[in-house]
């Protein structure tokens, strides 16, 4: 099954490691992009590659500061994400409220039965 | 009369291939470990509220087999298989998990680790799901959700909510 293109969405833009650790940098504010290199360790050429996709998802936005090219992220692009993870959160959180329903009716037995366990 | 609220569950992605659920109990663990390997108490619980239990099988020794499954208000079944690999009674259950909703499903097995840890009469489970791929762990999270889909991270999700 071929894997969908790196642009095809925040979902797939995210996957990558590196553009992970991108975001993580500018989850903590603005940057150019010479600080990006510095933080991450990487070449300026793949830096702005990578920039490249998150841009292109509108994960992340630029604006131009006098000479520097401003990065930050875009907190909207990924709530598609988020939001997914949150559907299966969801789904155990309702899941482990049966479940306590159930551990009361069994501590209350085991009170019943004089704590024999 | 226990306290039953417990706050919700937690779900993390410790790495591309894993999913990490934690959730506290106002149990001792050994109740706990009960209504998660019992099949009568688990045909109470596993449901969700997303449909009725069709099946509900829990072979427990190591290499004995469990299936559960439901069956949605459409119609649709659910259901999910596995075999047991290590049982410590009371703390720790590893076992296979397989969504049998995909194709190649067993290929796509995960390995479930469920720890249970009691302080003061209370219970932390941790469930951590380990999948040989990235897509099948995504597809895994999306198993009863349409679309596949691939990867999020704890950090970006705070600060989708912070940004709203």
């Amino acid at each position: 099954m071929a894997r969908a293109a790196t642009t095809a969405d925040a979902f797939n833009a995210v996957a990558e490691v590196r553009r992970r650790e991108i975001l993580d940098v500018l989850a903590g504010g603005e940057r150019p992009v010479n600080d990006l290199v510095v933080q991450l360790g990487l070449a300026q050429p793949q830096v702005s590659k990578h920039l490249r996709v998150l841009r292109e998802v509108g994960v992340v936005d630029v604006r131009e500061s006098g000479r520097q090219r401003l990065y930050r992220l875009n907190g909207n692009a990924l709530k598609p994400i988020h939001d997914w993870v949150k559907e299966y959160e969801r789904t155990w959180s309702e899941r482990f409220d049966q479940l306590d329903v159930v551990l009361e009716d069994l501590m209350e037995k085991e009170e019943d039965d004089g704590n024999d366990d | 009369m226990a306290m039953t609220t417990s706050g919700t569950a937690t779900v993390t992605l410790p790495s591309d291939t894993q999913i990490l659920i934690t959730r506290e109990f106002a149990a001792p663990r050994h109740l706990v470990y009960k209504a998660w390997t019992t099949p009568e108490l688990v045909r109470r619980w596993w449901h969700a509220n997303r449909g009725e239990m069709a099946s509900c099988e829990i072979d427990l020794r190591v290499g004995g087999t469990w299936r559960y499954a439901m069956v949605t208000p459409d119609g649709l079944e659910v259901a999910f298989h596995g075999e047991y690999r290590e049982i410590v009674p009371n703390e720790r259950l590893v076992s296979t998990e397989v969504y049998e909703g995909i194709p190649d499903a067993e290929e796509h097995a995960a390995l479930d680790t469920l720890t249970l840890t009691e302080l003061d009469g209370r219970t932390t489970l941790t469930v951590l799901v380990e999948h040989p791929t990235m897509e099948g762990r995504d597809m895994h999270i999306n198993s009863g959700m349409e679309d596949g889909m691939q990867d999020a991270m704890d950090r970006l999700e705070e600060v989708c909510v912070s940004l709203g």
